[in-house]
Formats: structure tokens, C-alpha cells, sequence
């Protein structure tokens, strides 16, 4: 399939009369572009603002809880009277940041700014392709992301405020304007955008499934594409079969919401009167939502995980350990990940059996991820590993993927999740195992990418700076979290002072600000760093790392259709890294096998 | 304390900064000599890097134990239910698990990446894969997560599945509303009668269906109160939005979901008084005062009022984001002895005698409402509602 893939789509007599005859405007190459690496870098530096405003507001509502009710020039300036009346956070707008700093993350910056950046980049030229099977579909993905994250934004100037029920929009909270000010045009917005979000989020993932399987390029065998490819491919195969479901929850709500519909609410009591909704089970919005919600971490996770294999392959010049067993373990985490969104709703009213089927799918996810973390510590035994700054953010993302990871043996057993449900031991978690862990993803493919991308190379030394603070900051914030949540403090609080009892939590709150304004402050150093080497970074070489894969063997200067003449062929997998009987401590996957030179991996 | 806390991360940072400008110095001479500054790692930066690996493993060893001291004792103590207990020692032995497998993987993780810190006479060992290293660490997991799974799921069904048949429980409905609690007990006939939001009505506030002969002896109030030693089975409705009602000394918790009931059920095995003299507790208590106490120093010395000492009480708060003030919705609860209890209970009004009462007063100075209230099939009456909250706090 991939020859005849490759035959169709190779033709480059035809391509080459293409560029000659066709000369980019601005708009074409910039704006309206159907190139896949300019649609990458559009993703990215979309994801990079939506990322800058989403942790610019997680800083807001830290100082908040650190330092409750107190008035902040900082408030003033950023969330303006209104909104904070005399520099003092208001307790609906504590809850409003607090859901839009979870969608932009989730949503906005891990899934489209990872996801689509480096699936966009990377599918193509990885697996020896011009472009995307579609090159318009992919240009219109991008600007229906685009649009949606204007609407987010906007949706934060809304006069009520923005949409302020906690990023799983649970209803009748979301549904009522009555319930809480944020539930009215803010939340309509909020809607509005998410929709749009998945009709983008499915554009791009159809693309991406029928470029992988139709466009390998002579020799590209499923079990020769680099783990990134097969992470970012599985990654549109669970984007595909989950994100319509939260589409038509979304649906659903806006109809209870604007034509009267009782699809999730039922006797209402609100604002000294009955409601007429009659017979909808909010029960059944939390299904939906999670059956998305929860194949959606693993939408964020897989593509970080794939990006980290490859670049820990080649920074250790190793094969990464167990190709199969990762592929395997990819395929497993994917298939399991749709049929776990219960271990969210344990004790959500459902029937007490649910939670008992849920909490064994769900410690069954421990297994893959397990052979993961493990093959990831064996390939990095008797390596030669260069710590470039894309690897020490790749060994960071195995740290905190394990540290979060396995908290999630407490929150997947029913049982204990009974007591540590929606507290601050949550919050850790899931910050460690898919916040932070993604995050380092995507740090470690841009640095590592960033030649491809852009032809320059960041500078190693800022990298460096930004890992270890971050690396410090990251435990710093999130360690302590596990031990007020053990006390029993609940998340989306906006103050703690209502309860004596939490007291004693309140300088455990000051520590994890504190790391994570330094954190977020030098998060900076990224930012300059990155832009800064956009224009004057040094030149970057053609394959930098030394690295296999083929998107090294184009060239620096990027042209429409990624390879001037022929398309690489393929002669073997792309771990050949310090193989015994070459010269170098590499062997791209586009050079031939020598006479009797043998497969060494299984 | 604060500030010492603020001061150690900020050396910490420092220690940071100062050897990371250090690194930058370093590999600035290393790329001086080098002549061609790549921005790719060289051996000294594969050096520095490898080197502050290994650090990092001891930042995460030292920050572990640190926390454990300062802050393990933050953790709820005794539990004060009869599943408690069950409910402690799995989490303990999944903690027991998590720290070993966590002190393991990140030394593996951390050490690697320092012994094997690249070098340009160094080769890597080419090794793809082998099947039996695999199966282990396939295996292991799989034999460690049955365990915990059966263990968990033998506790979850003990918990989650209530013996209605059991004549010596008593009922207890929780009712949630933006963002007070009320409660409703079934009073001598064990039954809590019918209810839905459209009975709401005055006095009635939970919406008690009062035509429903069970409903008679319901009792309403605004304290949970429960006996020490009897199975209590909680019902849980809500009349607007999602809530959550968790009670974290009893390792309870259940969703408040408008439209539909659910339930959670324990037994409360330590009186507030017990609970009060348990020595976590008694030390806990001693310091949340302690810090109150400076805290009030610093209120009086503004201008402003002191905070009342913290006496211990068992809570119920909501844990499900529910609106502006979700953060202050919380209900006290008192476990009392069995008698105790019984004649706190006897000193309450049932609702319907309330419902009454509330209807004489209105009807003595000339009832507007009247006639609509006697329209309504549901026998309830239409009253002023400051004088329901009198009536609720007698």
C-alpha cells in the first residue's frame, strides 16, 4: 500500500513544474498556507500565546490562594475593576480562571499546540511524504482552531464573565445563568468554541490516520515507522472515536440551555422558583464528557510519549528498548483508555457495580504504562547520552510521568478514591502525570525540532536554565499538593479560610505559589530563547542531532513538497544507532542494508 | 513559619541560579576551545548535565522526606467510621507500594542518566529489545495490581454495597442547595417520606411530600447529628446544581444530584467528644490555634477582629463546584452517644407539626395566600418566610 502511496503522490516532475510555475504571496505562505511544516509553526505559536495567557492565569488564582482576599496591583491590571474590585479577586471570577486555565491547557495548548504541531510536522516527513493526504483540510484545521481560540479568548470580556463551571462543564451549574453569572454568554461561548475546537481537532486527525496509512513512502513498513508516528497516528485514532461524543454533549447542552430541552437537568429548585425540566440526568452529561475527558489525557499524553522515544533513542545513540512492546503498549493504552471515563464518576451516584468493573480497567492501564517507563530507564542503560536540552526534558517527562503516575493506583481504586475524589491529591496527579508531563513533551520537541522547524538552532545554554528551574519549580508546586490533599482540602476552593480546620495548610499554599511564579517567571527564558532564535539563532546543519529519521535528509531550506527529486526510500527501521560494523554511530533509515548486514532487533 | 518556608525555597533557587551560571561559564569555555559553538551538547555539557541528574535524584529523595516530616502529619488521622480503618490500611498499602516503586525507578532513572553521560570515546551498547526482561516487568505489575484490585474492590463492595434489610439502621436524608445543607431524619417509623422541589413551599423548604403518610414524623433541622455505633444510611437530594457531600473524618463521600437520589452508608465509631481528646487531634488542634492566635495578633493590631479559637468538629463540605460560594457551603456534624443522640432527636419538631404551626400564625392576621394554599393538593400552606428560619431554630 505504501509504494502505490508513494507512486501517486511521488511525482515529482510534476511537483518540481508546480514550483516553478507557482509564486508564494505572503498571504499563500504565511496566512493561507497549505504546507504542513508552515501549518505546524502556526500551531505552535498559536498554542505558545494560548499556553502564555493559560499560566499567566494559574499565577492569578495561586496568589489568590496563597494570599486569600487580598488586594493585588496585579489583579488590578490584569482583571480590572470589574472584576476584581479594588485589586481583590472575586469568588465567581477565582472559579472563572480556574475553568478557562484547565480548557486552554488541555484543550488549546497539549492537545492542538503538541498534537498539531508536531503530527503536523512530523507525519509527513517522517514517513516520507510531500504533504498531508489533504493539504486544504489541513489549512482549514488550523484556522478552525484558530477561530475557536478567538472565541475563548473573547468569551473572557464577556460582561457576566467567562464561562465559570470548571473546565468539565458539569450541568445544571453550566446550564444556569441563575446558578452562577459565568453560566450565561460566557458559557455560550465557551460552547460555541469547543465546538468549532472539535470540528477542527477532527479535520486534523482524520488527515493525519489516512496520511499515515496511505502515504509511506517505498520500504516505510508499519513496523519501520518511528514511535512518534505511531503515537501521533493512535492519537488521531482515539481523537476520532471520542471527540464527536463530547460534540454532541456540547450539542446537548445548548439545547437544555437555549430551546428548553431536559436532557441533563431535572426538579430544579433555583432562585425562589421550579424549573420545568423534567427528566434529564445530569449523571448522564458526566458520562459523555468523560468518555471524552478521559481518552483526552491520553490524547495529550501519547504524542509527548512518542516525541520523548525518539528523541531519547537518539540523544542515548541507542535503539530505544522494545519496539514492539512500545507499539504494544501504545495500542493498549489507546484501547484502554476508552473504556475507563467511569473511574472519574466513582462515587457520581452511578451504580456502585459500574465503579467496580471501572476500577479494574482502570489499574489495568498501569500495565502498559508500566513497560513504558521501564523500557524508557533500560535504553537509557549503557547509552552514550548527549544532554541536550530536548533529552533532559525528555528524562524530566519519565520522572514526573512515573511520580504522577503512580498516585493514579490510589485515584483508580474506588475504593480510596471515595476520600481523596476532587481534592488537592487530584490536582497533583493529574498535573504531574499529563499537565507537566505533556508540557515537557512539547518542550522537548520544540527544542529538538526547532532546526527543522525554523533552519536555526535555540541556545543550548537558556535550555538548560529553563529545564532545571522548570524541572525544580514543577516538583515544588505540585509534591506538596498530594499532602493538603491527604488533609482533605477540596479543589476549586477560593479561599480556605471557611474552615479553621485547614489552617495549618495555609504556608504549604505560600510554598507552592511561591515555586510557581518562579516557575512561570522563567518560563521566560523559553520564550526569548525561542523567539529570539526564530531570526538570529546560529544556522542549524541538516541533521544536528545525527538522527535517523528521514525528515533530517531534507533540506535545511524548507520548499513545498519537503524533498527536492526522488523521495527517500526506506531499508530499515529507525533505531539503527551505534550498530556494531558502521563507522558511525548512526544509520539513517534511508541508507541501503550492506551485503550480509544483519537486522539486529526483533 | 511562612517566611522560613519562603526563604528556604529562595536559597534553595539561588543554589540553583548560582550553579546553573556556573554550567553557562563552564560551557562557554568548552565551546570556546571547541571553536565552533554548535548548541549541540558537548562532553562538558554532558558532564555538567550528568552530574546535576544525579542532584536532581537527591533534590526529589531530600524534598520526599522533607514533606513526609513536615507535612505527613497533615493527613486526617484516626478515621472515625466503622470502614475507616479498611479504608486507611489499603491506602496504606498502596502508599507503601507507590514510595518503593517511586524511590526505584527515579534512583534507575536519575543514576542512568548520570553514569551514562555521553562522551565522545564512548560507544553505546546496541540492545533492541529482550523478550524475558519484558515479560518481568510485565508481569510484576500484573501480580502486584491483581493484589491491590482484590483488596479494593473486597473493600469497595463492603462500603458501597447497604444491607437494606438491616431493620437497626436509621435513615437520614442530607439535602444540598446553593450552599447550605439541611437534614431530614425519618423519625419513629424509619421511613423518610416522598419529596420533589415542586412541594417547596415555606416552612417546607426540602420539599417534603406532607399528603405522604411516612412524611408525618419527618424531622428537618440544620445539624447533622449522628449516633456513635448505629448504621446510619444516608440519602442524598439536591434542589439545584451539583454538589458533593464529603465528610472527611469518615472517609465518606457521595454526589448530590438534583433529579435523582443516591446514597452512602456508615457507621460512626467515635463520638466529637472521643474525637477531641485523640492525641493526632488534640495536636493538630493546638496548632491550627497556635496559628490562629498570631494570625489574630496581627488582625488586632490592624484594627480589626480576632478569630475565635478552633474547637474541633466533624464537617461536612461540598466537594462538588457548585457556584460563587461553593468554598464556604459546610454543615457541622455532632456523633453523640446513642442516647444522647435519641434525646437531641426527641427535642426536635416534625416537620408537619411545624408546617402547622406556621399555618395558625399565618391564618391569625388575615392570610393573603390562603386560598391558593388551599388549591394545592399537597396540604401545604404558603407563610412568611423570617418566620420559617425562627421556627427552624427552635
Amino acid at each position: 500500500m505504501s509504494a502505490v502511496g508513494h507512486e501517486i503522490h511521488g511525482d515529482h516532475g510534476h511537483h518540481d513544474a508546480h514550483e516553478h510555475h507557482h509564486k508564494d504571496t505572503f498571504i499563500t505562505k504565511y496566512i493561507f498556507s497549505i504546507d504542513h511544516k508552515m501549518i505546524a509553526k502556526q500551531y505552535l505559536i498559536t498554542g505558545i500565546i494560548m499556553g502564555i495567557i493559560g499560566i499567566m492565569m494559574s499565577i492569578l488564582f495561586r496568589m489568590q490562594l496563597a494570599w486569600p482576599e487580598e488586594s493585588f496591583t496585579m489583579f488590578k491590571i490584569f482583571l480590572g475593576d470589574k472584576f476584581a474590585p479594588n485589586g481583590v479577586m472575586r469568588n465567581d471570577i477565582y472559579l472563572a480562571l480556574v475553568t478557562i486555565h484547565g480548557t486552554i491547557m488541555v484543550f488549546f495548548v497539549l492537545t492542538a499546540g503538541l498534537s498539531g504541531t508536531f503530527s503536523n510536522l512530523l507525519i509527513p516527513l517522517q514517513i516520507g511524504a510531500r504533504d498531508m493526504a489533504s493539504g486544504f483540510m489541513n489549512m482549514l484545521s488550523y484556522w478552525m482552531f484558530f477561530i475557536s481560540s478567538v472565541i475563548m479568548v473573547l468569551s473572557l470580556f464577556v460582561e457576566a464573565g467567562p464561562a465559570s463551571a470548571g473546565w468539565t462543564i458539569y450541568p445544571p451549574l453550566s446550564a444556569l445563568p441563575q446558578a452562577i453569572p459565568g453560566s450565561g454568554a460566557g458559557m455560550t461561548l465557551w460552547l460555541v468554541s469547543m465546538a468549532i475546537f472539535i470540528a477542527s481537532s477532527l479535520m486534523g486527525s482524520l488527515n493525519y490516520v489516512v496520511t499515515v496509512i496511505n502515504l509511506r513512502t517505498k520500504g516505510m513498513s508499519m513496523t519501520r515507522m518511528p514511535l512518534t508516528i505511531w503515537a501521533f497516528f493512535i492519537t488521531a485514532v482515539i481523537g476520532i472515536l471520542s471527540f464527536p461524543v463530547l460534540l454532541s454533549a456540547a450539542l446537548l447542552l445548548l439545547f437544555d440551555r437555549s430551546f428548553g430541552t431536559s436532557f441533563f437537568l431535572s426538579d430544579i429548585f433555583i432562585a425562589g422558583e421550579v424549573l420545568h425540566y423534567q427528566g434529564g440526568s445530569p449523571v448522564l452529561f458526566e458520562h459523555l464528557f468523560w468518555f471524552l475527558g478521559h481518552p483526552e489525557v491520553y490524547i495529550v499524553l501519547l504524542p509527548a510519549l512518542g516525541i520523548t522515544s525518539e528523541i531519547i533513542a537518539t540523544n542515548a545513540r541507542k535503539p530505544i528498548f522494545g519496539y514492539r512492546a512500545m507499539i504494544a503498549s501504545i495500542l493498549a493504552i489507546a484501547f484502554l483508555s476508552t473504556i475507563v471515563w467511569g473511574h472519574h464518576m466513582f462515587i457520581s451516584g452511578m451504580n456502585p457495580f459500574l465503579g467496580s468493573v471501572f476500577t479494574f480497567t482502570t489499574l489495568l492501564i498501569a500495565i502498559p504504562s508500566a513497560v513504558k517507563a521501564f523500557n524508557y530507564i533500560t535504553t537509557l542503560w549503557r547509552g552514550n547520552l548527549q544532554l541536550n536540552p530536548a533529552m533532559l526534558f525528555s528524562i524530566g517527562l519519565v520522572s514526573t510521568f512515573i511520580t504522577g503516575g503512580l498516585t493514579g493506583i490510589i485515584l483508580g481504586d474506588s475504593t480510596l478514591d471515595i476520600n481523596v475524589h476532587d481534592t488537592y491529591f487530584v490536582v497533583a496527579h493529574f498535573h504531574l502525570v499529563m499537565g507537566i508531563s505533556a508540557l515537557y513533551g512539547m518542550f522537548a520537541g520544540i527544542y529538538h525540532w526547532f532546526p527543522r522547524m525554523f533552519g536555526r538552532m535555540m541556545n543550548k545554554n537558556l535550555g538548560y536554565i529553563h529545564f532545571w528551574v522548570t524541572a525544580i519549580c514543577a516538583y515544588g508546586v505540585f509534591f506538596p499538593m498530594h499532602f493538603i490533599g491527604m488533609a482533605g482540602l477540596p479543589r476549586r476552593y477560593y479561599t480556605n479560610t471557611a474552615f479553621p480546620l485547614f489552617d495549618d495548610l495555609q504556608d504549604v499554599n505560600v510554598l507552592i505559589t511561591m515555586f510557581a511564579i518562579i516557575g512561570a517567571a522563567f518560563q521566560l527564558v523559553f520564550l526569548w530563547n525561542f523567539f529570539y532564535s526564530i531570526f538570529k539563532g546560529k544556522k542549524a546543519p541538516m541533521n544536528p542531532w545525527k538522527s535517523n529519521t528521514l525528515e533530517w535528509t531534507a533540506p535545511v531550506e524548507h520548499m513545498h513538497g519537503n524533498w527536492p527529486g526522488e523521495i527517500p526510500e526506506v531499508y530499515r527501521w529507525p533505531y539503527d544507532y551505534s550498530k556494531p560494523g558502521h563507522d558511525e554511530d548512526f544509520v539513517p533509515q534511508n541508507v541501503p542494508m550492506k551485503p550480509n548486514e544483519e537486522q539486529l532487533h526483533h | 513559619m511562612t517566611s522560613l518556608l519562603i526563604i528556604a525555597v529562595l536559597v534553595l533557587l539561588g543554589i540553583a541560579i548560582w550553579q546553573l551560571t556556573k554550567i553557562f561559564h563552564l560551557t562557554q569555555i568548552g565551546s570556546s576551545s571547541n571553536t565552533e559553538n554548535s548548541e549541540v551538547a558537548n562532553d562538558r555539557d554532558n558532564n555538567v548535565n550528568g552530574y546535576l541528574m544525579f542532584a536532581f535524584v537527591g533534590f526529589i529523595y531530600i524534598f520526599t522526606i522533607y514533606s513526609l516530616v513536615k507535612w505527613g502529619n497533615l493527613a486526617l488521622g484516626t478515621p472515625a467510621s466503622e470502614h475507616g480503618p479498611q479504608y486507611d490500611n489499603l491506602m496504606a498499602i498502596s502508599m507503601w507500594i507507590i514510595f518503593i516503586v517511586q524511590i526505584i525507578t527515579q534512583f534507575l532513572l536519575h543514576y542512568f542518566s548520570f553514569k551514562y553521560r555521553g562522551n565522545e570515546k564512548k560507544v553505546a551498547f546496541y540492545y533492541a529489545d529482550n523478550d524475558k526482561l519484558e515479560f518481568i516487568w510485565t508481569i510484576i505489575p500484573v501480580i502486584v495490581l491483581a493484589g491491590l484490585i482484590l483488596y479494593g474492590l473486597y473493600a469497595w463492595t463492603n462500603i458501597m454495597f447497604l444491607d437494606e434489610e438491616k431493620d437497626d439502621a436509621i435513615y437520614v436524608e442530607v439535602y444540598a442547595k446553593q450552599f447550605s445543607w439541611e437534614v431530614r431524619y425519618a423519625g419513629p417509623d424509619g421511613m423518610l417520606g416522598k419529596a420533589n422541589v415542586r412541594y417547596i413551599e415555606g416552612v417546607n423548604t426540602m420539599g417534603i411530600d406532607l399528603s405522604d403518610p411516612a412524611a408525618q414524623d419527618d424531622i428537618t433541622t440544620n445539624e447533622l447529628h449522628l449516633p456513635k455505633g448505629k448504621k446510619v444510611i444516608f440519602k442524598f437530594r439536591s434542589q439545584d446544581v451539583l454538589h458533593s457531600a464529603y465528610m472527611p473524618h469518615f472517609r465518606a463521600q457521595m454526589n448530590v444530584v438534583p433529579g435523582m437520589v443516591t446514597q452512602f452508608g456508615f457507621t460512626p465509631t467515635m463520638t466529637t467528644e472521643e474525637m477531641r481528646n485523640d492525641p493526632q487531634i488534640i495536636e493538630k488542634v493546638a496548632n491550627i490555634n497556635k496559628i490562629r492566635s498570631a494570625r489574630s495578633a496581627e488582625l488586632t493590631a490592624k484594627g480589626e477582629s480576632a478569630l475565635d479559637p478552633y474547637t474541633f468538629d466533624y464537617i461536612l463540605l461540598c466537594n462538588k463546584i457548585c457556584g460563587a460560594s461553593h468554598y464556604n457551603m459546610q454543615m457541622k456534624i455532632v456523633v453523640d452517644t446513642e442516647a444522647d443522640f435519641n434525646t437531641w432527636l426527641k427535642g426536635l419538631k416534625p416537620l408537619s407539626v411545624a408546617v402547622k404551626e406556621a399555618q395558625q400564625d399565618a391564618a391569625a392576621p388575615a392570610a393573603p395566600e390562603a386560598p391558593a394554599a388551599e388549591a394545592d393538593t399537597t396540604a401545604t400552606v404558603a407563610a412568611d418566610s423570617t418566620m420559617v428560619a425562627q421556627l427552624i431554630r427552635k
